[in-house]
């Protein structure tokens, strides 16, 4: 198994965390400004295109996807799941510190057994090494 | 167990399987590919992306996802969203930690069942 990653991936991993949490957000606010969109009301998809919170929210989440994408090229995928939920905890803390919720008992443990979690895997390697298998699907996917 | 209780689960556990069946291909066809950034050292960036989008695995793991995202407002609409949310997202880490050892044949030692674990409980609490 493999243990290193570079700063690029490292910032990779963080863009992770932040990207789909805040998109969401972005997205939610934009499409509360939007109004209810229902299967008779279908139009107003069109009128949410050009509402710049969901845009931006658009972009936030597509950047998600090809980081996302990106790091399962060079980390397991159990160790990539950490990061992504990292994205709950952003959320709750944006909440937090941002819209001045007040967070329950339950959701500070939400947010101290995630950031753990994300401990746990960091201290370990990233990627499990099986040559033989890794060179069979090269052999048949390219 | 109540008929409405049974149906409210199994869309629970649909769109779970369906999250897992996503991320599971997606991951599978991204090892397939090998380090994205040596593609695109060689190829560029559109060639990096091109390989990406021509894995047939990548794709339909990106189709399950795009269906999940369907079953998900599905699930919602017959579900309390207090209890769907967490449960399929800690259903979904679950899920990916048993299939990320069984297919993609991941080395999860007892730190990353532990932090599966952490997630899991963590999501639970925080997803509503």
């Amino acid at each position: 198994m493999k243990n290193k990653l570079t700063p690029s991936q490292y910032a990779v991993l963080i863009a992770i965390m932040l990207t789909a949490s805040v998109g969401d957000s972005l997205l939610s606010r934009g499409m509360g400004q939007v109004g209810q969109v229902d299967i008779h009301h279908l139009g107003l998809l069109w009128h949410a295109l050009f509402n710049p919170f969901v845009d931006a929210g658009i972009v936030l989440l597509i950047g998600f996807f090809a980081c996302y994408t990106a790091a399962l090229s060079w980390a397991d995928l159990t160790f990539v799941m950490p990061a992504t939920a990292f994205g709950y905890v952003v959320i709750a803390l944006l909440g937090r510190f941002w819209l001045h919720e007040q967070l329950s008992l339950s959701r500070w443990a939400g947010i101290g057994l995630i950031v753990c979690a994300v401990g746990f895997v960091a201290g370990g390697p990233s990627r499990t090494e099986h040559h033989e298998l890794d060179q069979m699907d090269a052999g048949v996917g390219r | 167990m109540s008929s409405q209780t049974l149906h409210v689960w199994s869309a629970i556990l649909f769109v779970a399987a369906l999250a897992v069946a996503g991320e599971v291909l997606i991951a599978a066809g991204m090892r397939q590919l090998g380090d994205l950034d040596d593609i695109r050292a060689h190829s560029g960036i559109f060639g990096a992306i091109w390989a990406v989008l021509t894995n047939p695995k990548f794709v339909i793991g990106a189709l399950c996802m795009a269906f999940n995202f369907f079953a998900m407002l599905f699930a919602l609409s017959i579900a309390d969203l207090s209890l769907a949310a967490p449960a399929i997202a800690s259903i979904t880490y679950i899920g990916n930690a048993i299939a990320a050892k069984i297919f993609l044949r991941e080395k999860v030692d007892k730190r990353r069942w532990l932090a599966t674990a952490f997630v899991a409980l963590g999501v639970a609490l925080l997803a509503r």
